[in-house]
């Protein structure tokens, strides 16, 4: 009855075909943005990882221009003024030597963050060059080259590092090349697996229809689609670079400059912790750790960013 | 190529070998019966009643109404086919009435689904695991991911009639066997220590099937049962689909969006559009006299034999955006026959027959004069 | 299944080849080699040096014999201290660092398991968040800040633990907990995002359609299969709580082979260093072999190497 009812409220001049100019008919179609666009849309939404990247922002700001804020030179001395707690004066404290923890951290954030950029970036240079031939060449090339890795990749890495850095001396230079003998492997591993994806791609077989040459379907058409899990794989890459170097200021394998990373400052604070210095420890440790997590949390952040279908 | 992957290649043909041998055997006997598809008495009595279904999806985008009233009724051993385009919500009808929609982010907004008197979306998670596998049982699209590739499949087997039936191992284990052979496996004894991955396609798809079976359920959910396989192989299974009706009596609802499939096995089919049931009858009714321009419409669009090739038609255009579905007919902006009313109201069940009804404008009176 | 074993340990023998070569030629081109007199004033070390590097002999001759004595497991001598050898500490140190690594190990496993779990069961809810917040801070802080920290507050301040050595279950608690945080974040974070991914597979939803209890379905679906990446990242979790054990053993004081081989470096005893580095790379080269092959039988797919084909 209530059908019947209903009907009735329909009026008559509805019954008329549709004009097709009709709005509602293409109205509500979603704007599609473009996949760099869309992954820094998500990205944005990640607040961890976007203060992960403003505290590296800030960071790096501060190992530029944070000793013109401090009065205090890196190395230089403040006798009797040893050990003293953090106050107007220094405001990190100061070391055994009288030396200005504060701006002491920055430059250890200087060597820290140099460290680890520098490793990313070499391992991304190596993992491309070696990951994208395996990859793009495939057959025996690949098959032999992937077996090297395989045994490389069984190398325990830190354990290398410690021998190579005790072989060739602790400095700059030779930590970085001690990091990127080993650290290579993996990103080598991600972008041949990229690669290899992509490499049966039409728009791929286009361009080799075309003629194009290796090396240009290498440099147009694989790597800015192999790039997503690369930069993550190098946003990861830094704090472990920055970790092995605090870690191996502890083993005595730091670097030895005029002034201090951040592990030899931290090492050097060990044996004083105990007599309540622990401001010594405090500053690099906590800027070890934060920078670590800033990295990590920007790197997954990144990884979902780029990656949607992992998203819950 | 190296060793690996030829023994892949070999495991691979053996077993196509053995399907094409199955279909061969299975083809003999059904020659020596003079077995020909008989027209099955379907009972009056119903198993599955779904009244009104409203599921909804929260999501980052916003809600969408998967489900926007969905009703029908399911009568003993019949086979009732759900069919149309991906995103319409028949995949969703299927889960909801399985109990497998994942709350959050789904929700069941309203309607009921009744079966032996109970209403299943009221039921608690254990209530559920009660008919679950036991009354009501599923079959997956991809039995090359349905099947646990961890697990001996006499374990995925037996696990399901353990838990319910309270079985002992040996006992499970001759109830498999059975089932096995009832899907048509051959050397079960054998088989049920080997893993999924020393299955072919058309096989895992009768271990699936065996699995669905084996306590025996009265009603068997099939969510694009064939879609993944082979044609030859899609045809044996759907031969199996209803030669275990036969034998057991078992009510299936068939979700698919291969007419094709339908032809061959349905004895009834729903039409769903945009979360909506827009037409339901019994199968020649539907393949002969449909009503909604919709349904016309994907009927035109299945490659026929009788047809040439010039009088397919696909139709043009996309379904509604489910985030904000229409008031109206959700049809109505693919639809040649549109008016006015079909986008302000949705229109009415009309009763075409004893088991034919479609929601559609056109059958109002009004209309006729129209497009006269 | 047997072939992928075999070739895994063809595998494991070739790293371990390569670790011995790298040694010994390194060890060569240190300048001012450590063999030199004059490093070594003491005759009974010298006397060492020239039994086990064969220095009189041509590099091809010492190289062979080198990796023949590896073979056999003798490390080598120490140049610092006259009547140690490699072996020597191995023996009074090893055992230790074992039994840290491996009840470290134990609560990294164990727990980054139940926590990534339940994390990924309760997705998006407040256990998710806060086990993930916690995994986040445990890969972050290194395990050197941790132990400090740890010492600092327990030991000293509130004086409820012991703060060095490894005397008692009592004094383990301390250097386990900070050795065993990193490794136990790592494992929880994997595990949770390999569950997650489980969880959407279509055997889940065929499993929870069968109608078995949730504890079925997770542990005996989900968890076997969430676990194989975690199973494929032991071999690097292992090296780095080896690793580990050096600065944790050098802050708490723990006499184990890490404290030795970390003096070696610091008094630069070069064929201690050596020494051990080949033992270590062999020992977890030889580890990473043992969770290949656990893999091989927790992931029936693999066996499709085996050769004899039945099926």
């Amino acid at each position: 009855m209530v059908q019947k009812e209903e009907r009735l409220i329909v009026p008559d001049e509805w019954f008329r075909p549709k004009g097709k100019d009709s709005e509602e008919a293409e109205s509500v179609v979603r704007p599609s943005l473009s996949y760099w666009k869309d992954a820094w849309h998500r990205l944005r939404k990640n607040k961890l990882a976007i203060s992960g990247l403003i505290f590296l922002i800030v960071l790096t700001l501060f190992a530029i221009f944070g000793p013109i804020f401090s009065s205090h030179t890196v190395t230089g001395t403040d006798f009797p003024n040893q050990n003293k707690a953090p106050s107007a004066e220094h405001w990190f404290g100061t070391d055994e030597a009288g030396r200005d923890v504060f701006t002491r951290t920055w430059y250890g954030a200087r060597i820290s963050l140099f460290v680890g950029v520098m490793a990313a970036l070499i391992d991304f240079f190596i993992g491309i060059i070696y990951g994208g031939i395996s990859g793009y060449k495939g057959g025996r090339t690949d098959t032999l080259m992937m077996r090297i890795i395989e045994i490389l990749y069984g190398l325990p890495h830190l354990l290398v590092v410690i021998l190579l850095m005790v072989v060739m001396g602790a400095s700059l230079t030779t930590i970085i090349i001690a990091l990127t003998i080993t650290g290579w492997v993996g990103m080598a591993r991600i972008v041949r697996g990229q690669v290899l994806q992509i490499k049966n791609y039409e728009f791929v077989t286009a361009s080799k229809s075309f003629g194009a040459k290796t090396p240009r379907i290498i440099r147009k058409n694989l790597l800015p689609n192999t790039m997503g899990p690369i930069i993550v794989q190098m946003t990861l890459t830094v704090p472990s670079a920055i970790f092995a170097e605090a870690f191996l200021s502890f083993l005595g394998l730091g670097i030895q400059t005029p002034f201090a990373s951040w592990g030899v400052m931290a090492n050097d604070a060990l044996p004083v912790i105990l007599s309540g210095y622990w401001w010594r420890l405090f500053f690099p440790a906590f800027f070890i750790s934060m920078t670590m997590f800033a990295f990590n949390v920007l790197g997954d952040g990144m990884q979902d960013a780029l990656d949607p279908k992992l998203r819950g | 190529m190296n060793e690996h992957q030829l023994d892949n290649a070999n495991e691979l043909i053996r077993n196509r070998q053995e399907d094409v041998l199955l279909a061969e055997r299975q083809g003999e006997s059904d020659k020596k019966q003079g077995k020909k598809r008989k027209r099955k008495v379907v009972s009056t009595e119903k198993v599955l009643t779904v009244e009104n279904l409203h599921v909804s999806f929260t999501t980052f985008g916003g809600e969408v109404q998967a489900l926007r009233g969905v009703s029908f009724e399911l009568y003993k051993g019949e086979t009732l086919a759900i069919v149309g385009e991906s995103g319409c919500g028949k995949s969703v009808t299927a889960n909801t009435i399985m109990g497998l929609i994942p709350q959050p982010p789904g929700k069941i907004k309203n309607g009921k689904v009744l079966f032996k008197g109970k209403n299943l979306t009221k039921l608690s998670k254990a209530g559920l695991r009660k008919i679950q596998g036991v009354d009501i049982s599923m079959i997956f699209q991809d039995p090359m991911t349905a099947l646990n590739p961890t697990l001996q499949i006499g374990e995925q087997l037996t696990e399901g009639y353990r838990t319910h039936h309270k079985a002992s191992k040996a006992d499970a284990r001759k109830k498999a066997i059975e089932m096995l052979e009832l899907v048509g496996i051959p050397n079960p004894q054998e088989r049920l220590k080997q893993y999924p991955h020393q299955f072919s396609g058309g096989m895992r798809q009768r271990i699936v099937i065996a699995i669905a079976l084996i306590c025996e359920p009265e009603l068997l959910i099939a969510d694009e049962p064939t879609t993944a396989l082979d044609v030859t192989i899609q045809a044996q299974i759907l031969e199996l689909f209803d030669e275990i009706q036969e034998k057991t009596g078992v009510s299936i609802i068939l979700i698919t969006h291969d007419l094709g499939v339908v032809a061959k096995i349905a004895d009834r089919i729903a039409v769903m559009y945009a979360g909506k049931v827009i037409e339901i009858g019994e199968k020649r009714e539907i393949f002969y006299t449909p009503q909604h321009p919709y349904t016309k419409g994907l009927l035109n669009s299945v490659p026929r034999l009788d047809l040439k090739e010039e009088e397919l038609q696909p139709i043009e255009g996309t379904p509604p955006d489910l985030f904000s579905p229409p008031e109206g007919c959700p049809f109505t902006a693919r639809c040649p026959f549109a008016m006015d009313v079909c986008d302000r109201v949705y229109p009415e069940t009309t009763q075409i027959s004893a088991d034919h009804a479609v929601n559609c404008w056109l059958q109002d009176e009004r209309a006729k004069l129209v497009f006269a | 299944m047997a072939v992928y074993i075999v070739k895994r340990f063809f595998m494991m023998i070739a790293t371990i080849l390569i670790i011995a070569t790298l040694t010994f030629f390194l060890m060569h081109s240190i300048p001012g080699s450590p063999f030199d007199e004059e490093r070594t004033s003491n005759p009974t070390i010298q006397a060492n040096l020239e039994k086990f590097y064969k220095l009189d002999q041509p590099v091809t001759v010492q190289y062979v014999h080198y990796l023949k004595s590896i073979a056999t497991f003798d490390f080598g001598p120490s140049i610092k201290k006259p009547n140690e050898s490699v072996n020597s500490l191995l023996a009074r140190g090893f055992p230790i660092s074992f039994e840290l690594g491996m009840i470290t190990i134990l609560v990294a496993v164990v727990s980054g398991i139940i926590l990534g779990t339940f994390a990924a069961l309760r997705h998006n809810g407040i256990i998710d968040y806060m086990a993930m917040a916690f995994a986040v801070v445990g890969i972050s802080v290194p395990n050197f800040v941790l132990a400090t920290l740890l010492i600092q507050q327990v030991a000293v301040t509130w004086q409820w633990l012991p703060p060095a050595t490894w005397s008692s279950p009592l004094h383990m608690i301390l250097p386990t907990l900070a050795l065993a945080t990193g490794p136990m974040a790592i494992i929880a974070r994997l595990t949770r995002a390999s569950m997650l991914e489980v969880l959407t597979q279509d055997y889940m939803k065929m499993a929870r359609a069968k109608g078995l209890t949730p504890f079925r379905i997770v542990v005996r679906h989900a968890l076997r299969n969430a676990l194989m990446p975690v199973v494929t990242i032991m071999g690097t979790m292992l090296a780095g709580i080896l690793t580990g054990t050096f600065v944790i053993e050098k802050i708490f004081a723990i006499p184990g082979m890490g404290k030795y081989f970390v003096e070696s470096i610091n008094n630069r005893d070069y064929p201690v260093i050596m020494g051990s580095t080949v033992f270590y790379s062999a020992f977890l080269v030889f580890m990473l072999f043992l969770v290949d092959s656990v893999y091989g039988f927790l992931d029936p797919r693999i066996k499709l190497h085996r050769k004899d084909g039945d099926v």
